[in-house]
C-alpha cells in the first residue's frame, strides 16, 4: 500500500500511484449498481484524473449516487481500491467543497453536534434499556470492567424498528450468560459511513470520543452488530492508534454455538433468504458465520439469491447512502433495496433475513413499495435465534 | 398615564389584517376589566375607510403617503410620538413581520417594557396576567404585565377575528401626523407569489407534511394519499425552505393561513409558527412520533405513528372506501 | 465593507426542556446551548456578501458552552473575528441586557451592516434586531430573505404571508432581521473547524454588571397542558387508517 502524503486533497488523489495502474477495463463502472446514473462511474473518474481534468467530476455531483459497497474493489483486476481511493475520496473533495446534498448535511452536522446522525438526543441514547430484566448493564463509576464491551451503534440504540433486533440480542447475550456492558449515553457513532461519505475529521473526531470511553473501562472484547463499526474499529481505527479485538455478533455467537444450539429448540417453519451484508461479506469476507448460525435453526430452509456472497446488492445504506435517499430517487427513480427484495421474493422465500441495522428498515420500506407487504417479511438473524428459543 | 388600551391597527395592502381584529377583540376584554377605550391606531394612505367595522371606542387614524406602506422610520415616528404623548396602559400589536418589528423598536426607543409571543391576556384584579409560547410552542410562560405602559405583541389562538369586528362605527379621529422625511426606508415594489399553482386556501382537505416526512422521495406517498382524497399537498417551512415543495404550499406564518375543513398534519411538531395559520380549520388530525409534539394540543385527532408507514395503508385504505 | 453578526444561542428543543425548581426557568444543567437557527442564516449571509464584494466578517455571541463551537465553525466559513461576551446568560429572558451588552462592542466595531437573525424561539421580552437597531440609532428591516448591496445602501427582500415579498432600500449603516439567506448554510467539515482552531482565537469581553431593565418577569414556565387535547386513535399503522376513514366519513370529505 503507497503512502499518502500528506498534501492537499487535489495533489492527493493525483498522485495516486495505485490509479496509475489501473487498465480502464471499465469492470468497476460495470458491476457498479448505480453506475449507469452517474456522470461519472469509477472508471470514468480514474480517466479523469489521469488527464487531469478531475476538476469537472468535483464541480458535479453524482459521486454522491456512490454507496459504498465495494462491488468495485471487488472486482478491480488491478486491486486498486476504487471505494476508498476514487469515490470517497472525491466525496472529500465535494465536503470540502461545501457541494453535499441538505440531507446527508444535516445528518454530517448531527453527527457533529450530538454524535448520531439521526440529531436524536445524546442522552437517551441508551434509552431502549429501559424496562429490561434483568437490567442491561452499562459501564460507568460503579462499573468499569467486564468480558465483552457491546458496541451499540446508532440506529441500533435509536430507530424503532431496529431497536427490537437490539432487544432480542440482549436477550440473546443475558440467555448465553455472557459477561457484557454497553457504553451507554457516552458512546457516539463509530463514525464509519460518515468517512466513506468524505468526512474523515469527522470519523476522527468520533472515533476518538469513542477510543477515550474505550480507555476508561477494561474489557476482551468490542462485539456489535453493526457491520459497519465492525469494520471502523476493525480496519480503522487502529489506523488512528485505537487498538481493540473486535468482533461481529455472527462471528461470536458462532463461537458460543455449543452453548446456543441447545436453546434453539422450536421450529421456526420458513424458507429464508440471506442477504449478505457488503460491510460483513464483500469487505470483511464473513459469508459463512451468518449461514452457520441459519442451519443450527430448527425448521428453516435456506435458498440463496442468485447474487450472492460477493456478489452481493447492496441495501443502499453505505457510503452516506443512508442519507442520500430523496438526492438519490430524484436523480434516478430506482432504488437497490427495490431490486434485493424483488430477488428475495423470486426465490419463493416469505423471510428475507438481514445481519445489518441498515438493512431492516431499508428493506421493509422497498417491500412496503412494491407492495409485497403480504410476500415478503424481513428479520434479522438475531431474530430468529430468539424466535427459536 | 391612562388606562386605555391601544391596538396597532395592521393595514396591509388595503386590508385590515385578521391579525388585528383579533388584537382588537383581546383589547376588548381587558378594556371592560381597566374602565380604558379601546383605542385602535390606523396609519396608512386614503385608509380612514377602514376604521369602520373596528371593534373599538375610537380609532387614531394617521393618513399620510409616507405611510402608505410598512416602513421603519415612518410607522416609529408616528406612534414613538403618539405613545409618550398618551401614555396607554398597554399597546398591543401582533408579532406579524410589521408588529414584531415595530414593538421591539418602539420598546428600545421609549425604554417601555415589552411582552412577546402572547396568547392571551387576562385582567385579574387590577392586574394583567400574561400567556405567551416559547421554545417552539413546547412550554408556556406565565406572569403578570409589570405596571406603567407596556407593549405586547399577540400571536393567534385565543380569539377568532370576527370578536374584533363591530357594527357600530367607532369615534374617527383624524390625527396629524408628523413630518417624514429623511426616511432611511424606501419601499421600491411587492413581488407577487408564482401563480399557476393550486390555491390551498381554497382546499377542503389539506394532506400537509412537515419534517417527519424527512426527504423529497417520500414526498410522493403524500401526494398519493391527496390524490386518493382529492385533496392537496401542503407543508410547513422545513419542507418548502428545501425546495420540495412549491412556496405557494407554505402554510404558516409567512406562508399561508388556511381554513379547510379537515387539515391533516403529517409529521408537524407544531410549532407557533406554523400552527397560527391553521386554527381555522374545522378539524385538526395530527400524525407525528413524537407523543408530546405540541400540535396534539391544537388537533381534535391523533396518532403516534410514523406518517411514512401510515401513507401508504392509509391511501389504500382511502381508495378502498371510494372504490368499494 | 464591515459587517458584524450579533448572535444568541439559544436552549436546543431536540433536549428536553426541564424547568428549575423555582418553576419560572429551565434548569441550566440540562440546557444544551445552540446557536439560534436564524443566526446561522445571518452568519451565511453576511459570508455570501463577503465573498462578492469583500470585506470584514465579525461574529459574536453569548459566552455560553457551546459558543466557541459556534465561533469556530463561524470562522470555518470565512468570518474573520470571533467574539465572545462574557456574562450571566444562563438564566432568564433579557434581551434588553443582551443588547446592552453587545452595544459598546458594536460601536467600537463600526460596522456598515449589522445581520442578526430576525427572531429565536425565545422572544418573550422582543427581538434583539430591532433593539440594537435603535439604540444604535440605525434603520431595520425584519424578515429579509435576500441582500444585495449597493453603495451606500442594501436593497433586501423582505417577505410577507402568504409568499408575498416586497423589494426594500436601506440605507447604511443599517441593521437586518434575516429569515434566510440566498442559499441555505453550507456545511464545514470538521478538518476545516479543527484547522481554524488553531490559527483563529475568540476575542473575549467581559460584561460589567447586566443591567436587566425591561426584562420581563417569568412566574411559571410550564409544559402547556391542553384541556383540549387530541383524541388519540392506538394501534397500529392499520388500526389508525381505518379509525381515520371512518372519520374521513364522518366529515364528510370521503
Amino acid at each position: 500500500m503507497v503512502e499518502m502524503v500528506a498534501l492537499n486533497a487535489t495533489d492527493r488523489i493525483q498522485d495516486d500511484l495505485l490509479l496509475r495502474s489501473c487498465i480502464q477495463c471499465g469492470d468497476c463502472s460495470g458491476v457498479c449498481p448505480l453506475g449507469y446514473l452517474m456522470d461519472f462511474p469509477p472508471s470514468k473518474i480514474i480517466a479523469d484524473i489521469r488527464s487531469e481534468t478531475y476538476a469537472r467530476v468535483t464541480k458535479g455531483d453524482s459521486v454522491w449516487m456512490c454507496i459504498a459497497c465495494s462491488a468495485c474493489t471487488t472486482v478491480c483486476p488491478m486491486q486498486i481500491p476504487v471505494t476508498l481511493n476514487v469515490m470517497s475520496r472525491t466525496k472529500e473533495e465535494l465536503v470540502l467543497a461545501g457541494n453535499v446534498p441538505p440531507e446527508l448535511q444535516a445528518a454530517l452536522e448531527n453527527s457533529q453536534r450530538y454524535g448520531n446522525p439521526e440529531g436524536e438526543s445524546p442522552r437517551k441514547r441508551a434509552d431502549w434499556i429501559k424496562g429490561i430484566t434483568p437490567a442491561i448493564p452499562v459501564f460507568g463509576r460503579e462499573k468499569r470492567s467486564a468480558d465483552i464491551l457491546w458496541f451499540v451503534g446508532d440506529y441500533a440504540s435509536f430507530h424503532p424498528r431496529v431497536q427490537q433486533v437490539t432487544r432480542a440480542f440482549a436477550r440473546l447475550l443475558q440467555l448465553l450468560k455472557v459477561d457484557f456492558a454497553i457504553l451507554g449515553v457516552d458512546e457516539v457513532s463509530d463514525g464509519d459511513s460518515q468517512r466513506l461519505a468524505g468526512e474523515r475529521g469527522l470519523f476522527e473526531y468520533l472515533a476518538e470520543k469513542n477510543s477515550r470511553s474505550f480507555g476508561k473501562y477494561s474489557f476482551n472484547k468490542i462485539i456489535t452488530t453493526d457491520p459497519h463499526a465492525f469494520n471502523g474499529m476493525k480496519t480503522e481505527y487502529p489506523k488512528l492508534g485505537y487498538s481493540y479485538p473486535v468482533q461481529h455478533y455472527t462471528e461470536f455467537l458462532v463461537e458460543h454455538l455449543d452453548q446456543l444450539k441447545p436453546m434453539l429448540c422450536k421450529e421456526v417453519k420458513a424458507k429464508v433468504t440471506y442477504h449478505d451484508p457488503c460491510y460483513l461479506g464483500r469487505v470483511n469476507k464473513i459469508y459463512d458465520a451468518p449461514r452457520t448460525l441459519l442451519a443450527a435453526i430448527p425448521g428453516l430452509t435456506m435458498v440463496e439469491m442468485p447474487h450472492t456472497r460477493q456478489n452481493s446488492l447492496c441495501c443502499g445504506g453505505g457510503g452516506g447512502g443512508m442519507w442520500l435517499d430523496g438526492f438519490q430517487w430524484n436523480k434516478g427513480h430506482a432504488r437497490v433495496s427495490e431490486w434485493r427484495v424483488g430477488e428475495a421474493a423470486r426465490t419463493g422465500a416469505s423471510l428475507l433475513v438481514v445481519a445489518c441495522p441498515y438493512e431492516t428498515p431499508r428493506f421493509e420500506d422497498a417491500v412496503k413499495t412494491t407492495g409485497r407487504v403480504e410476500q415478503l417479511a424481513v428479520k434479522d438473524i438475531i431474530e430468529l435465534l430468539v424466535d427459536a428459543i | 398615564m391612562n388606562q386605555d388600551i391601544y391596538v396597532l391597527v395592521e393595514q396591509f395592502k388595503g386590508k385590515v389584517t385578521d391579525m388585528a381584529f383579533m388584537a382588537l377583540a383581546q383589547a376588548k376584554e381587558l378594556a371592560a376589566a381597566s374602565g380604558g377605550k379601546v383605542v385602535g391606531v390606523l396609519l396608512g394612505h386614503n385608509v380612514a375607510g377602514l376604521a369602520k367595522d373596528l371593534a373599538a371606542g375610537k380609532v387614531l387614524v394617521y393618513d399620510d403617503p409616507a405611510l402608505a406602506d410598512f416602513t421603519w422610520d415612518a410607522y416609529l415616528k408616528v406612534l414613538a410620538g403618539l405613545i409618550q404623548a398618551e401614555m396607554p396602559r398597554l399597546v398591543l400589536l401582533g408579532e406579524t413581520t410589521i408588529g414584531a418589528d415595530t414593538a421591539s423598536g418602539l420598546s428600545a426607543r421609549l425604554g417601555l417594557p415589552q411582552v412577546g409571543s402572547c396568547t392571551r391576556i387576562e385582567a385579574a384584579g387590577g392586574a394583567f396576567n400574561y400567556t405567551s409560547q416559547v421554545c417552539g410552542g413546547k412550554l408556556l410562560a406565565q406572569g403578570v404585565l409589570p405596571d406603567g405602559s407596556v407593549l405586547v405583541t399577540l400571536v393567534p389562538g385565543a380569539f377568532k377575528p370576527e370578536q374584533g369586528k363591530s357594527a357600530i362605527p367607532a369615534q374617527v379621529v383624524a390625527m396629524v401626523t408628523p413630518a417624514l422625511e429623511g426616511l432611511r426606508v424606501k419601499l421600491s415594489h411587492y413581488i407577487e407569489p408564482e401563480g399557476g399553482d393550486v390555491d390551498i386556501c381554497k382546499e377542503n382537505v389539506l394532506v400537509s407534511v412537515g419534517r417527519g416526512v424527512q426527504n423529497q422521495d417520500n414526498l410522493e406517498m403524500a401526494q398519493e394519499l391527496a390524490d386518493a382524497l382529492g385533496a392537496v399537498v401542503s407543508g410547513s417551512r422545513p419542507v418548502t425552505d428545501q425546495g420540495w415543495l412549491a412556496t405557494s404550499r407554505l402554510v404558516g406564518k409567512s406562508g399561508k393561513s388556511v381554513h379547510p375543513k379537515v387539515y391533516l398534519a403529517l409529521g408537524i411538531s407544531g410549532a407557533p409558527e406554523h400552527t397560527e395559520a391553521i386554527t381555522g380549520s374545522e378539524m385538526i388530525i395530527a400524525v407525528n412520533t413524537d407523543p408530546v409534539a405540541p400540535i396534539f394540543n391544537l388537533a381534535k385527532y391523533g396518532a403516534v405513528v410514523d406518517m411514512l408507514d401510515l401513507l401508504p395503508v392509509l391511501t389504500d385504505q382511502v381508495r378502498q372506501a371510494k372504490g368499494g | 465593507m464591515k459587517i458584524a453578526v450579533p448572535t444568541q444561542l439559544v436552549p436546543d428543543l431536540v433536549e428536553e426542556l426541564v424547568v428549575d425548581a423555582s418553576g419560572s426557568y429551565l434548569d441550566p444543567s440540562t440546557v444544551r446551548w445552540v446557536l439560534n437557527e436564524f443566526d446561522d442564516y445571518a452568519i451565511e449571509q453576511a459570508i455570501l456578501l463577503k465573498e462578492r464584494k469583500g470585506g470584514q466578517v465579525t461574529v459574536l455571541t453569548q459566552g455560553l458552552d457551546g459558543a466557541d463551537d459556534a465561533l469556530f465553525a463561524a470562522a470555518a466559513k470565512g468570518a474573520d473575528r470571533l467574539i465572545k461576551l462574557n456574562g450571566d446568560f444562563e438564566t432568564g429572558v433579557k434581551i434588553h441586557a443582551l443588547a446592552r451588552q453587545y452595544l459598546p462592542v458594536l460601536k467600537a466595531l463600526a460596522p456598515d451592516l449589522i445581520l442578526t437573525g430576525v427572531q429565536t424561539h425565545l422572544n418573550l421580552d422582543g427581538t434583539l434586531g430591532p433593539i440594537l437597531a435603535e439604540s444604535l440609532g440605525m434603520p431595520y428591516v425584519g424578515y429579509v430573505s435576500g441582500v444585495t448591496l449597493g453603495d451606500g445602501k442594501v436593497t433586501v427582500i423582505k417577505e410577507y404571508p402568504g409568499g408575498l415579498r416586497a423589494e426594500m432600500e436601506v440605507s447604511l449603516p443599517a441593521v437586518l432581521g434575516i429569515q434566510s439567506s440566498d442559499t441555505p448554510p453550507r456545511y464545514v467539515p470538521i478538518s476545516k473547524i479543527r484547522q481554524v482552531m488553531k490559527t483563529s482565537k475568540v476575542d473575549e469581553e467581559d460584561c460589567g454588571d447586566m443591567d436587566e431593565s425591561g426584562s420581563v418577569l417569568v412566574d411559571n414556565l410550564l409544559v402547556p397542558e391542553s384541556s383540549e387535547k387530541a383524541e388519540m386513535i392506538e394501534g397500529d399503522v392499520d388500526a389508525v387508517a381505518a379509525r381515520l376513514v371512518e372519520i374521513l366519513k364522518e366529515q364528510g370529505v370521503l
